[in-house]
């Protein structure tokens, strides 16, 4: 092809782009049209609270990821028990947003999405757009299975927080995720490390393992967000509640706290020591849990997805286990055993829903605790539904998450701000730990980096803003 | 024959022409018209905004720095890739060194991986700790070389830049070497008999007679600079610390992360009227007299 050629077709494009523009509009236009589908909906009585249609079609989309479809399916049967001549009608996505948001537009959503994975629809956009039913009649319905007891009574503390947004609950996270630092304990028990309860206890094995040839600390280089849960949970539990409430509520300074200075400062040692794995930085997850899977470093900082997602490269025996970040000092506000325990696995209910309470149901279904034990059997993760896990053989992660939150009890803690503001963690708290953590920055830029990002969404007026109290 | 010849071209065209009018030109202008709004693209409501949109982004720090790399790729991808694939297929061509079946094959062969692959394989390749490229520095003694790359504000950049021309200067090594070919052998000859060196005979011979094509692999190579997005996403996307990003990532993360479908296209006509601006501006520079053989 000449560039002539090339010159007229450019041209020629512009000119039918700007001719065609009207008649384009009216082909079809991106943007929707302004229809929506009747509600289906029954009488409620006490075998049905929610009042469902007890014909009604029910479509459900499920994420496609870790977690697989399988377990789906069983709530799909389990609901389909209760409400026989119900069609269910199931599928299955990998990329929630691509796929669901056409028909958002439309007005014609499923009854209820699983808006799960890394094309997920951002759940604060959902909510300020107004798309998304309350929660609020399911969680105070009673429980399927427990009699007595409303299904808000049979949930885990926090479980409903994370998908509450200013006072009305619009997503339902139902797996349980623990946050915390990771080490393997056979490696411990081989050498005789006792994993430190202080921050002096943490460098002074640091040191240990570092003598014994081990890196002490790798973590996710190219996401490095990772690293900003172990700095807030130590500051959260140096100053308090108060510290996690500031950060999600944007109050100013909220990131240049002293409590958040002192959890700076000190995570700043095991950059300045040389603590982490050489390399870290470029490594991706599963790079750098891999590293240390092969015994390279001995701590890393990530939820309890880790044991699943490093399922394949884990050596027999490595008998990984979480723990709480180290204290700080005597002064902390909250005791050693207190760990970030949060909902995650997020479910919503179109408002637009056409079964809008059969979808209620089948979420209440998935909360039923036959429902949430068959979810954690299949699936290998702790959900929302208090005592669910009784009795099922976890693997050694979940089994330590288990015990975790069981010690940590009341004083467990959580931070929102990334369900609110995504782009708050993922692009711009992520680039502050970046430079952080490869020893670019210390620790007052660090977190005068994070609070300009901050400062940046509460002054953008395109994000809706959200404040918590609780 | 003649009469009855413009119904039987419309109906091979209009067909062709109507599904590209809907598929191609129409988001297109609809891309025109949702940059005026505020939509979030998960409803039918949206406000109008006019050139609010426009404003924000002039004033934005990440987009400046987007473009500031785009601007970079635009001046160095063209450039390193024309001059290496110019080098590599005068050597293959004009100068027939040995063994040139086979360096063919090699520059060629990133051309059938897709850019996904291209991707994932130069992140293993960049692995600080067991990629292909710290291990062979270590082995020949260059520890000092060995970086952590992709994690690198400083190097991440320049390591994808590399891994782009890598990925293209195969396609311009055949583009060139096609064209070479149709230079006639005499002019070489004559070249040689005079005892023009290998470097004068591809400065004064080849290059000018290759002009029109070397004008298109601008081109192209110009349109890719600018969007580069591929790659970047799915290397660093955008990171560390920002010194990768694009303004292809940066439409991308504010349409799918942060559900600004308004301020998303926004970016996207910007990005359309840059091409478009550069498109022209480089065919006037290059443009050149034409020479025939005969």
């Amino acid at each position: 092809m000449t560039a002539q050629e090339i010159r007229r077709r450019t041209v020629l494009g512009t000119a039918a782009a700007a001719t065609l523009a009207p008649a384009g509009l009216l082909a079809g236009c991106a943007m929707g049209s302004d229809d929506g589908k009747p509600k289906e909906e029954g009488q409620a009585n006490a075998k049905n609270p929610l009042g469902v249609k007890e014909d009604a079609a029910l479509e459900i989309v499920i994420f496609n990821g870790g977690f697989g479809e399988e377990y789906a399916k069983s709530h799909e049967v389990m609901y389909k028990e209760n409400f026989p001549k119900a069609e269910i009608k199931h599928s299955a996505v990998t990329e929630i947003s691509k796929t669901m948001q056409p028909r958002f537009i439309d007005g014609n959503p499923p009854d209820v999405i699983n808006n799960s994975g890394a094309g997920q629809i951002d759940p604060g956009t959902l909510v300020s757009q107004n798309q998304l039913a309350d929660l609020a009649d399911l969680l105070n319905a009673p429980s399927l299975d427990q009699p007595g007891k409303t299904v808000r009574q049979t949930l885990l503390p926090g479980a409903v927080e994370t998908g509450t947004f200013d006072g009305k609950t619009f997503i339902l996270n139902y797996a349980y995720t623990v946050y915390g630092i990771w080490y393997s304990s056979k490696l411990f028990t081989d050498k005789g490390w006792q994993y430190p309860k202080t921050w002096d206890e943490h460098i002074a094995l640091c040191k240990t393992i570092k003598a014994a040839g081990i890196a002490p600390w790798t973590y996710q280089g190219l996401h490095p967000r990772y690293m900003s849960w172990p700095v807030i949970s130590t500051a959260i539990k140096f100053g308090g509640q108060q510290v996690a409430m500031n950060i999600d509520n944007l109050e100013p300074n909220a990131w240049t706290s002293d409590a958040m200075k002192q959890a700076a400062s000190a995570w700043h040692q095991i950059v300045k020591d040389g603590y982490i794995l050489p390399g870290s930085p470029g490594l991706d997850h599963k790079q750098s849990q891999t590293e240390w899977c092969n015994g390279k470093a001995a701590f890393i900082s990530c939820g309890s997805w880790l044991e699943n997602e490093q399922k394949a490269v884990t050596p027999a025996g490595f008998n990984m286990v979480v723990a709480p970040t180290p204290s700080l000092g005597s002064g902390d506000k909250l005791p050693f055993a207190a760990i970030r325990g949060t909902a995650g696995e997020p479910f919503v209910v179109p408002a637009k829903a056409a079964n809008e309470r059969g979808g209620k149901e089948y979420l209440r279904t998935m909360l039923s605790l036959k429902g949430a034990k068959d979810f954690t059997g299949k699936v290998s993760s702790l959900t929302i539904v208090a005592g669910a896990a009784d009795g099922i053989s976890l693997g050694s992660g979940l089994d330590s998450c288990v015990k975790a939150l069981k010690d940590s009890g009341d004083k467990g803690f959580n931070w929102i701000y990334p369900v609110y503001y995504r782009k708050l963690e993922r692009n711009l708290v992520d680039a502050a730990c970046g430079e952080f953590f490869s020893g670019r920055i210390g620790p007052d830029e660090f977190l005068t980096k994070c609070q300009k990002g901050a400062d940046e969404i509460a002054a953008d007026t395109t994000f809706k803003k959200y404040k918590r109290s609780a | 024959m003649k009469h009855g010849k413009y119904p039987l071209l419309a109906a091979f065209l209009l067909p062709a022409l109507g599904l590209y009018g809907y598929f191609v030109i129409s988001p297109y202008a609809q891309a025109f018209v949702i940059s005026a709004t505020d939509w979030h693209g998960l409803s039918n409501e949206f406000n109008w905004v006019g050139l609010d949109n426009f404003k924000r982004l002039l004033s934005d720090e990440y987009m400046r720095n987007a473009l500031w790399h785009n601007a970079l790729l635009l001046i160095l991808l063209p450039v390193i890739t024309i001059v290496l694939a110019l080098f590599f297929s005068s050597m293959l061509n004009v100068h027939r060194a040995k063994g040139a079946g086979l360096y063919k094959i090699i520059y060629f062969a990133p051309q059938v991986l897709s850019v996904a692959v291209i991707g994932v394989l130069w992140k293993e390749i960049y692995n600080p700790r067991s990629g292909l490229l710290n291990g062979t520095l270590r082995a020949l003694g260059l520890d000092g070389l060995a970086k952590t790359w992709l994690g690198d504000p400083a190097v991440a950049f320049w390591a994808i830049l590399a891994v782009m021309v890598w990925a293209n200067v195969g396609f311009y090594v055949v583009l060139f070497g096609a064209a070479m070919q149709s230079i006639p052998k005499e002019l070489y000859e004559a070249a040689e008999l005079d005892g023009s060196s290998r470097w004068a005979t591809l400065w004064r011979i080849t290059l000018p007679l290759l002009w029109d094509t070397v004008q298109v692999a601008w081109v192209y190579l110009a349109i890719l600079a600018l969007d580069g997005f591929a790659l970047v996403q799915i290397m660093t996307r955008g990171g560390p610390n920002f010194s990768t990003d694009v303004v292809g990532q940066r439409m991308y993360d504010v349409a799918f992360s942060e559900n600004k479908f308004g301020m998303a296209s926004a970016i996207g006509v910007v990005l359309f009227f840059l091409t478009l601006t550069i498109t022209v501006a480089a065919l006037r520079i290059t443009r050149r007299e034409r020479i025939e053989f005969s």
